[in-house]
C-alpha cells in the first residue's frame, strides 16, 4: 500500500525538504475540489474510513451548505510514491475559490511550489479558475492539469483537455483524468504530484522566515495561524515577531494538521503547519505577513504583503432597534476571524442605529450578513451596496465617500470611482448578449479570445459600481447560467456621477440615496419612486414621492390620502375582537419608521432595498 | 357579579335555511347539524336549552334591574315558532322583570315572513323588526348569494306596520363586487321609500373562511376600490340625512326616536347577557362567550354546566381602549378632557384635514365628520397608540 502509517512517516520538524511537496488545488465551485480532497484523505489513510464525512475540510456550516471554501487549511499527507517507492510528505493547501478572496488565494499560492488545476470535464474552465490559474503561473508554480468527474455521462475530456492544454501550454494528453467520486486516477495523481512538483528550497541555517497564509480564530485556542516555513526553523518556546506590526509573541504551540491537529517540536524549511501564540484577534496575525524569531530576526520580509482593502460598503441595521448592542457584539466577534471586515457606527434617520461595513466584495458581504443572522440570531436590513468614491470639490478638497448620504451637496469638480478589469468566460453564442450587458454598464472592451471552438474569454474594464449592482445576476440570467465572471481592481477613473436623493413628503430618506451615472439617474428615480408608491400604505394626507439631483426633481409619484380605514360593524361579539385587533396593530405601529410625518412599514424599506434578483433568490430559498 | 344595573338580553338563533356566501355568523343549516336533518329535528329542544340559560343568568345576576332591551338575532330567528320565542320572553320577564318601555327587536328575512307571522310576533311582545334587505338590485343580491325578490321588502315592511310594529328597520350592504354607484343609489332610494324609521348600512367585509373570501382569493371576484366604497358611504349619508335620518352610529341612521336602544347599550358599555351558542355577554367589565357549536352548547346545558367557553376581565387600559373605540363611532364623540395633551396634538391635523368636526373640537369634543367616520379606526389608533 502506498499509504504510510502516521507514526512511521517522516516527522514534522525533522523532514528533509527533498521529501516535501507543497501544492494547492485551483478549481471552481462545484468542480469537485472538496470531493477530491476527501478522496486524498482516504487514500493516504490520514482519515479512517469510519470517520470520513463529506467535505471533511470545510468547517463552517456556510462552507458546507454553499459548497464553497471561505478559509483555507493545510493538510499533511504522508505518501509512498508508486514510482520510486520512497516516502514523501504532501502538504495540501486548500484555497478559497472566490474573486472576493483573491489576495488570500495569492498568499496560499505563494506557500506552494505547485498547483493542481482541477476542471470539471462536463463544464470546462470558469473565469475565476482562469484568474487563479494566471495567479499561479505568475507565482511560477508548476501546474498539473487535471480533468475531474470523468465518470459523468456528460464528460467531454477530449474537448476540455484541448482547452487546458492551450491555456497552460502543455499537450492534451498531459492532462490527468480522475474521478474524485469513484477514486479513479487519484493514486496516479498523488504520484504525479511527487514527480512533477519541485521540492521546497530554503536556507535551514538562516534566520527563520515563515509566510502566514491563513489565520483563524478559535474560541478555545485563540488565533490559529497557518504558516509555511521558508527559511530557518520555528520551535516551540521561540519568541516570534510579526514583520508588519513588530509585535512579539510567545509561541505556545506548533503543529501540523493531518487533518486533526498534531503537536510537533517545530517546523523546518519547506514545512507547512500551524502556530498558536495566544493572540485573540486575527488582525494581529495577518495573512501575507512574515513571522521571524525575536532573538535571530531576519532582515527582510517575504514579498507580497498587503493590507486587506474593503471594496464594497453597505449599512447593516437591526430590524429591531433594541438589537443594536447585539449587532455590535456580533460584528466584534466576527472581526476576530475576519481581518478584512471593517465597520463603524452609522445612524440613519430612516433605519435608526447600525453600522457602515466594508467588505472585500459581494460574496464577502453576503457571508458576513448570513453569519450575523445565523450565529447571532439577528434580523438585519442592509442598504444598497456602494463602492468607494473619491470626490474632488471645487475648493480643491478631496474626500472619500463610501456612503451616498455623505456625498457632498456643494460644487464638485470631479468624482473618481473604482474600475475593475473583468473577465467573462462563456459559450460563444452569448458573445452578443454579454457585450450588450457590458456596454449598458459603461464597459470598455479590452479584447476577446477563443478558448476553444465554442468558448470565449471576453475582457472588459467596468466601473466596480456597475458590477456591485446586480451585474452577476444579469450575466447569469442572460446567459442561462453558462457565463462565469472574474474581476480585479485596476485603479480609479473619473465618472460622470450624480447623487440621486429620494424624498418623501419633502424629507430625504437617506437609506434610498444612490450615486449613479448621470444617464441612469432618471431611470433610478423612476424605479425607486414607483416602487415606493406601491410599498408605502396610504396615509392621512397625500404623500409626494420625489427623486432629486440636488434641488432638481427628476421623477415624481404620489400616494393618495387614505379615505377608508374603518370596519363597518361593531356589535356585541365584535367588541373583544376589535380591541384585540387594535392591540395587534399597536405592535405593527412599533415596527413603523417615521419619515417626517409619513409612516413607513419596515417591510417597505426591506422590499425597496431589495433588488429583483435578491427577491427571486429569497423566494427560491423558501 | 353584582350587575346592579339594567340587564339587556341578546338571544341567538343559530339556524338558517341556507348560508349566504359573505356571511361568517355563527349559524348552521339543518343538514350541517344532522345529515338530512330538518329544522324541526335539529332545533326541537333548543328553546328548552335557552330557558336553562335564563335560569343560570338569574342565579348569576340576582341584582339586575328590569330588562330595557332584548334582541333576537341569528341566524334566522323568524325560522322559530313565535310561540316558542314567547316562552323565552316569558322566562326573562318572570326572572328579571321588563322595563315599562322595553324594546324587543327581531331580525327577519323579508322572504320568509307573512302578515300572520308578523302579527304573531307582535303578539308575544316584539315591537321592533329589522329586515335584511341588503340591496334593491338583483345582480348585486346574486353576488351576496341572497335569493330574495326585492319587491318582498316593500311587502314585508308594510305588513310589519300593519301588524303594529313601532319600529321598522332595514339593513343595507354596499361596496359589493359588481355594484355600480347607480345600483347603490337605487338601493338607497328604494329603502327611503319604505315605511321605516331606521337604516343600517354596512360596507361589505370579506370575512376569512367565507365562500366570498375564497372567490376573492381565487380571483373570481374582484373587490371594488376602497375610494369608490368611501364615495358610496358619503352618498348614503347625505341621502339619509336629507330624508330625515340622522347618523347615531357610524353605520346606523334613524329618524327621531327610531334608534335601536339595544345596540346603543353595546356601545355605551352597558350590561347584557347573550343566550345561545357563540353568544357574547358583558357584565361590569367582564366579557365571556359561549361555546360556538349548537351541539357543544346542548351538551353543556343538558348537564347544567355554564356554556361559557372563555372569559376576560377587562383591565383599566382595555376598558379605556373600548371606550375610545366605541364612543368615536357615535355623534357625541369623545370629550377632549378625557384625552391627554399628546393625543390632542396628534388629532389636530385631523381637524385641519376635515376628518374631525371643527366646531365640536372648539366645544371640547372629538366628533367625526362624514369623511372622518370613514377613517374612524385610524383615528382610534392615533389616540391610543
Amino acid at each position: 500500500m502506498p499509504a504510510i502509517p502516521l507514526a512511521k512517516a517522516p516527522q514534522p520538524s525533522a523532514t528533509d525538504p527533498a521529501q516535501i511537496r507543497n501544492f494547492c488545488i485551483i478549481a471552481h465551485i462545484d468542480h469537485g475540489k472538496s470531493t477530491l480532497a476527501d478522496r486524498m484523505l482516504g487514500i493516504t489513510e490520514v482519515v479512517e474510513q469510519r470517520n470520513m464525512r463529506a467535505q471533511y475540510l470545510d468547517r463552517m456550516d456556510i462552507e458546507r451548505e454553499r459548497g464553497i471554501t471561505i478559509k483555507s487549511q493545510a493538510v499533511r499527507l504522508p505518501w509512498r510514491s508508486g514510482i520510486d517507492g520512497k516516502e514523501y510528505i504532501l502538504n495540501m493547501i486548500d484555497t478559497p475559490g472566490h474573486v472576493d478572496f483573491t489576495y488570500e488565494v495569492s498568499r496560499s499560492l505563494a506557500a506552494c511550489e505547485g498547483a493542481i488545476l482541477l476542471v470539471d470535464c462536463a463544464q470546462g474552465i470558469e473565469a475565476q479558475t482562469l484568474a487563479n490559474l494566471y495567479l499561479a503561473m505568475e507565482n511560477n508554480l508548476t501546474i498539473i492539469p487535471v480533468l475531474n468527474k470523468i465518470d459523468l455521462p456528460a464528460a467531454q475530456p477530449e474537448k476540455f483537455a484541448e482547452e487546458l492544454a492551450k491555456l497552460i501550454g502543455c499537450k492534451p494528453e498531459d492532462c490527468l483524468r480522475v474521478s474524485g467520486k469513484t477514486g479513479d486516477g487519484v493514486v496516479e495523481l498523488l504520484d504525479q504530484i511527487v514527480e512533477l512538483i519541485p521540492a521546497p528550497v530554503g536556507d535551514a541555517n538562516a534566520p527563520a522566515r515563515a509566510l502566514i497564509f491563513d489565520s483563524v480564530y478559535d474560541t478555545y485556542r485563540g488565533v490559529v495561524t497557518y504558516v509555511r516555513v521558508v527559511d530557518g526553523h520555528l520551535s516551540t518556546r521561540d519568541q516570534i515577531q510579526m514583520f508588519s506590526t513588530g509585535v512579539r509573541h510567545e509561541m505556545l504551540e506548533v503543529g501540523v494538521i493531518s487533518p486533526e491537529p498534531v503537536v510537533s517540536k517545530g517546523l523546518g524549511v519547506g514545512e507547512v503547519g500551524y502556530v498558536i501564540t495566544g493572540v485573540k484577534d486575527v488582525r494581529q496575525s495577518r495573512v501575507g505577513d512574515t513571522i521571524t524569531t525575536y532573538n535571530h530576526p531576519a532582515q527582510t520580509a517575504l514579498a507580497g504583503y498587503k493590507d486587506p482593502k474593503p471594496m464594497v460598503f453597505s449599512g447593516l441595521f437591526p430590524l429591531d432597534g433594541a438589537d443594536y448592542p447585539l449587532l455590535r457584539e456580533a460584528l466584534d466577534k466576527l472581526q476576530l476571524n475576519d481581518a478584512a471586515l471593517v465597520f463603524e457606527p452609522e445612524s440613519s434617520a430612516a433605519l435608526g442605529f447600525g453600522f457602515r461595513c466594508g467588505f472585500l466584495g459581494l460574496l464577502h458581504m453576503e457571508i458576513v450578513r448570513e453569519r450575523l443572522e445565523r450565529e447571532a440570531g439577528l434580523s438585519l436590513i442592509s442598504t444598497a451596496p456602494s463602492v468607494v468614491y473619491r470626490v474632488f470639490r471645487d475648493d480643491g478638497k478631496e474626500m472619500i465617500v463610501t456612503n451616498p448620504s455623505e456625498f457632498p451637496d456643494g460644487k464638485i469638480a470631479r468624482v473618481d470611482e473604482p474600475i475593475v478589469r473583468a473577465t467573462v468566460l462563456a459559450p460563444a453564442e452569448f458573445i452578443g448578449t454579454i457585450m450588450e450587458l457590458c456596454q449598458e454598464r459603461r464597459g470598455t472592451l479590452l479584447g476577446m479570445d477563443y478558448l476553444s471552438e465554442d468558448r470565449v474569454e471576453i475582457r472588459y474594464t467596468l466601473p466596480l459600481a456597475e458590477i456591485v449592482f446586480d451585474f452577476f445576476d444579469q450575466l447569469k440570467s442572460r446567459t442561462k447560467g453558462y457565463a462565469s465572471l472574474d474581476y480585479e481592481p485596476i485603479g480609479e477613473a473619473e465618472g460622470d456621477l450624480v447623487k440621486v436623493d429620494i424624498l418623501l413628503q419633502g424629507e430625504h430618506v437617506d437609506a434610498f440615496s444612490a450615486i449613479v451615472h448621470k444617464d441612469k439617474a432618471y431611470a433610478y428615480g423612476v424605479m425607486m419612486t414607483s416602487k415606493l408608491r406601491e410599498l408605502i400604505p396610504r396615509q392621512q394626507f397625500e404623500v409626494p414621492i420625489q427623486a432629486a439631483i440636488g434641488s432638481r426633481i427628476i421623477a415624481r409619484e404620489s400616494i393618495r390620502a387614505i379615505r377608508k380605514d374603518v370596519l363597518a360593524k361593531c356589535y356585541g361579539g365584535d367588541i373583544s375582537r376589535k380591541r384585540k385587533l387594535l392591540e395587534k396593530q399597536k405592535e405593527g405601529k412599533k415596527r413603523m419608521k417615521m419619515v417626517g410625518r409619513v409612516e413607513v412599514p419596515q417591510e417597505a424599506f426591506i422590499a425597496a432595498l431589495t433588488t429583483d434578483a435578491d427577491a427571486d433568490k429569497a423566494k427560491k430559498a423558501k | 357579579m353584582s350587575g346592579a344595573a339594567p340587564l339587556s338580553f341578546y338571544i341567538h338563533i343559530p339556524y338558517c335555511v341556507k348560508r349566504c356566501g359573505y356571511c361568517d355568523f355563527n349559524t348552521y343549516t339543518p343538514s350541517e347539524l344532522k345529515d338530512g336533518g330538518t329544522l324541526a329535528e335539529v332545533s326541537g329542544d333548543y328553546i328548552d336549552l335557552l330557558l336553562k340559560e335564563v335560569e343560570q343568568a338569574a342565579r348569576e345576576v340576582p341584582h339586575a334591574l328590569p330588562v330595557p332591551t332584548i334582541f333576537f338575532g341569528g341566524g334566522t330567528p323568524t325560522l322559530m315558532e313565535p310561540a316558542d320565542l314567547g316562552r323565552v320572553l316569558n322566562a326573562i320577564e318572570s326572572s328579571f322583570g321588563f322595563a315599562p318601555d322595553i324594546e324587543i327587536t327581531i331580525e327577519a328575512n323579508p322572504d320568509t315572513v307573512t302578515l300572520e307571522k308578523l302579527q304573531a310576533l307582535r303578539q308575544i311582545g316584539i315591537n321592533r323588526i329589522s329586515f335584511g334587505m341588503q340591496s334593491a338590485v338583483p345582480h348585486v343580491l346574486h353576488v351576496l348569494d341572497r335569493t330574495h325578490n326585492p319587491e318582498n321588502v316593500a311587502k314585508a315592511t308594510n305588513w310589519a306596520r300593519e301588524a303594529g310594529f313601532e319600529h321598522v328597520s332595514v339593513d343595507l350592504i354596499y361596496g359589493i363586487p359588481g355594484e355600480s354607484i347607480a345600483d347603490w343609489q337605487k338601493s338607497i332610494d328604494t329603502a327611503l321609500s319604505l315605511p321605516i324609521d331606521h337604516i343600517s348600512a354596512y360596507a361589505l367585509i370579506v370575512e376569512t373562511g367565507t365562500k366570498l373570501a375564497n372567490q376573492v382569493k381565487r380571483g373570481e371576484i374582484v373587490m371594488p376600490d376602497d375610494d369608490e366604497t368611501a364615495d358610496k358611504y358619503l352618498l348614503a349619508d347625505s341621502a339619509f340625512r336629507s330624508a330625515g335620518f340622522e347618523w347615531y352610529e357610524l353605520s346606523n341612521w334613524a329618524r327621531t326616536g327610531g334608534q335601536c336602544r339595544h345596540n346603543v347599550a353595546y356601545w355605551l358599555g352597558a350590561n347584557w347577557w347573550g343566550l345561545g351558542p357563540g353568544a357574547h355577554s358583558h357584565i361590569d367589565g367582564k366579557r365571556w362567550w359561549n361555546v360556538k357549536h349548537p351541539t357543544a352548547y346542548r351538551d353543556r346545558m343538558i348537564v347544567g354546566e355554564s356554556p361559557a367557553q372563555d372569559s376576560e376581565t377587562l383591565s383599566a387600559e382595555e376598558k379605556e381602549s373600548e371606550r375610545i373605540m366605541l364612543a368615536i363611532r357615535m355623534p357625541a364623540g369623545i370629550p377632549l378632557a378625557t384625552l391627554d395633551s399628546p393625543a390632542h396634538d396628534r388629532l389636530l391635523p385631523y381637524v385641519t384635514s376635515g376628518a374631525l368636526d371643527e366646531s365640536a373640537w372648539q366645544a371640547g369634543s372629538v366628533v367625526l365628520t362624514a369623511s372622518g367616520r370613514l377613517i374612524a379606526d385610524r383615528i382610534v389608533r392615533e389616540i391610543l397608540l
